[in-house]
């Protein structure tokens, strides 16, 4: 077992008061597997993530424990989580557009970065140009400044510079979503290899497009305004899912499986509720068919077949 | 590269010819005469140097040849270094006499720049991550690029020049002495200058104290910056790669203020009577003496184009971006 994430919460702190961002998430990462975390946006998966490898200043963590590899992963102390980063858990983050310092030529930031983490450059070189040709680019690529690349050019340097020490955890959030479909498939697919070539352990695959997600991961892991809801292997997500919000996902898209475009969570009605100060009980409720009088209580999370959970009255 | 340096080159040409053309033209299309009046304010009592005097302008404004011959001899003129003769200080080159002014105005203005400009630098970024330095630098720094150079220059005047009277106020070296090359002179000098130097220094330095602490606050909550942190990187480098890109509109900021800092240096020499080209506009400006301000006019122009091509020059070997857009390259 790789990742064992038990009843994290964390919170924004803001002028108005907390959003419950993550509020009691519970799940487990095995090795080698590859866990899409799809959901609406604004539920928490970059909170997820970064809550996995480092809070900013603003987040709180509120309660629950993070364990890797049968250690602890202290997340609210900054220093002891020093060790941790790019060594051990690693993240290619949203914004990977624009994470590159714009004044130093990547060769010369992977080299500064490397040093600054005590590894000897000249000791990853070789297989800096290896990675590097595998996601597809040139070793020139190292000689030129970030805004000499394209979009997707420039994720595949994030992506091979995250992974360059062989994390045992890798956090992808959004890797896809600014790029045009047919980088996308490649991408994905370099994420694949990365993980079969041994470069990283396991790996959280942030997405809102549950086509991608169902086509390249192991399990799906669906979360809904701060909590999870529920998490299968991709497949049975997608053909049987058993709750009622991940059943409405998925009968929104346009055809499972397909590689189609736009128009993917709009089909629901309502809108999911303001994290400030959330509602008691199932968050779903609101925007629930099947909701009931018990729907009121926080419904848990809970294993209603092998490898399969799900948080819902209903299926319980 | 080269083709932007020679297309800035351009514009800084045409600037300069646009500038020598104002330059002419002020004199000649000033209401009234500007010979007589310049002629007045001369107060030469010997009526044949006046004669001469009077013989001299009025070739040198060639009153009795076209204009464009007027402009084309003017422009002749300056390629060979001739920018006339002064009417209050009869019969000396105008270029002599800005020459002997130059050096003082230089010895003021570069270091105030550079130095308040480097110091600032560091002093912003050291305050961007010290709370307490943090809170007092904030504040003094804001009342600092609030104060005009001409009432701290006279406040220190004042309070260090005359209450404390820990430097000289007024002149570029004390007139008992004889401009030498000893340690006694050079003393001198320096003392003198202290005191003009420190009010330019000081009022451009908070400025860019502020310019920095900002950028860089700016810069430390930048993507790349958060990236790297999340990498685990220290915050030595982190602030080491912020520090670099808040840099650049630092010196875009400074070809900005080169501006305003030159008018400062001239308003300081004046309320010092320090004997640079400030000094000398305003005397030129009390005895009419068109030829001396359109001498200084034309150097300080110069001095700012000069200035401002080297920025420009600067930025481009250090920030890539513009390289790229430059070479056309790029995403
Ligand atoms: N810096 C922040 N301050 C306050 N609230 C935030 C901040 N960042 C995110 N949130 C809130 O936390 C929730 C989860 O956000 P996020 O994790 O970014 O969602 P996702 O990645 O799934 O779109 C959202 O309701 C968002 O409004
Ligand atoms: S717990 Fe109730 S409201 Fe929530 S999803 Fe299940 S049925 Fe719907
Ligand atoms: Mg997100």
């Amino acid at each position: 077992m790789t990742l064992r994430v038990n009843d994290l919460k964390v919170y924004y702190q803001t002028l108005r008061g907390d959003v419950h961002a993550l509020d009691g998430v519970t799940f487990d990462l095995a090795d080698g597997e590859i866990m899409g975390l799809a959901g609406e946006s604004g539920c928490g998966k970059t909170t997820l993530g970064k809550s996995l490898i480092r809070l900013d200043s603003r987040m709180k963590h509120v309660g629950g424990t993070i364990e890797l590899d049968g250690k602890n992963v202290p997340i609210a102390d900054e220093k002891a989580m020093v060790p941790l980063r790019y060594h051990e858990i690693s993240l290619i983050p949203q914004y990977a557009m624009s994470a590159l310092n714009p004044t130093r030529k990547i060769g010369r930031m992977i080299k500064d970065l490397m040093k600054a983490r005590g590894v000897d450059p000249a000791s990853i070189e070789d297989e800096l140009h290896r990675r590097l040709e595998l996601v597809g680019l040139e070793q020139d690529v190292l000689n030129r400044f970030p805004i000499e690349l394209s979009g997707g050019m420039k994720q595949r340097v994030v992506m091979v510079i995250s992974t360059l020490l062989n994390p045992s955890l890798l956090i992808a959030d959004e890797v896809t979503s600014a790029l045009d479909v047919s980088t996308q498939r490649a991408v994905a697919e370099s994420m694949v290899e990365f993980r079969d070539r041994g470069f990283v352990k396991s790996m959280v695959f942030v997405t809102h497009d549950l086509s991608l997600v169902y086509q390249m991961a192991d399990t799906i892991m669906v979360m809904y305004a701060g909590h999870v809801v529920e998490k299968a292997s991709a497949k049975t997500i997608v053909n049987e899912p058993k709750h009622p919000y991940t059943q409405m996902l998925i009968s929104a898209l346009p055809e499972v499986g397909s590689t189609e475009e736009q128009g993917r969570l709009e089909g629901i009605p309502g809108k999911p509720p303001g994290l400030l100060d959330p509602p008691t009980g199932c968050r779903f409720k609101d925007r629930c068919p099947l909701a009931f009088s018990k729907c009121s209580e926080r419904p848990p999370l809970v294993e209603i077949e092998p490898g399969h959970w799900a948080a819902c009255w209903k299926t319980g | 590269m080269w083709r932007y340096i020679g297309r800035k080159l351009f514009v800084y040409l045409l600037t300069f010819v646009i500038a020598v053309t104002i330059n002419w033209m002020i004199p000649r299309f000033m209401p009234g005469d500007p010979v007589r009046s310049m002629l007045n304010r001369a107060s030469i009592s010997d009526p044949e140097a006046l004669e001469r005097m009077t013989t001299y302008y009025e070739t040198v404004f060639g009153l009795d040849t076209p204009l464009y011959q007027q402009y084309f001899n003017f422009w002749a003129g300056l390629f060979r270094g001739e920018l006339g003769v002064s009417s209050m200080l009869y019969p000396q080159p105008v270029l002599d006499i800005i020459l002997r002014s130059l050096p003082y105005t230089l010895a003021l203005l570069l270091p105030a720049i550079l130095l308040s400009w480097i110091v600032g630098n560091r002093f912003g970024a050291f305050a961007a991550r010290n709370k307490v330095l943090d809170n007092t630098v904030l504040p003094v720094g804001y009342i600092l690029t609030a104060t005009p150079y001409m009432w701290l220059a006279l406040l220190l005047a004042w309070s260090m020049g005359i209450v404390l009277g820990w430097f000289p106020a007024s002149g570029g070296y004390s007139f008992s002495l004889i401009p030498e090359f000893s340690w006694l002179f050079i003393s001198d000098l320096i003392s003198h200058w202290f005191l003009p130097f420190m009010s330019l220094f000081i009022v451009a330095l908070g400025g860019w104290a502020i310019g920095m602490r900002n950028m860089i606050i700016y810069e430390l909550e930048a993507d790349y910056s958060n990236y790297l942190q999340a990498l685990g990187a220290p915050r030595r480098l982190i602030r080491r790669y912020a520090f670099r890109n808040a840099m650049l509109p630092q010196i875009t900021g400074l070809a900005v203020q080169l501006g305003t800092v030159i008018a400062g240096a001239l308003l300081t020499e004046i309320v010092f009577n320090y004997p640079g080209l400030g000094t000398l506009i305003l005397s030129a400006l009390n005895n009419r003496d068109f030829f001396v301000l359109q001498g200084v006019f034309l150097f300080v122009v110069v001095g700012v184009l000069i200035a401002n091509f080297i920025i420009d020059i600067i930025y481009v070997l250090i920030d890539p971006r513009t390289r790229v857009q430059m070479t056309g390259g790029g995403a």
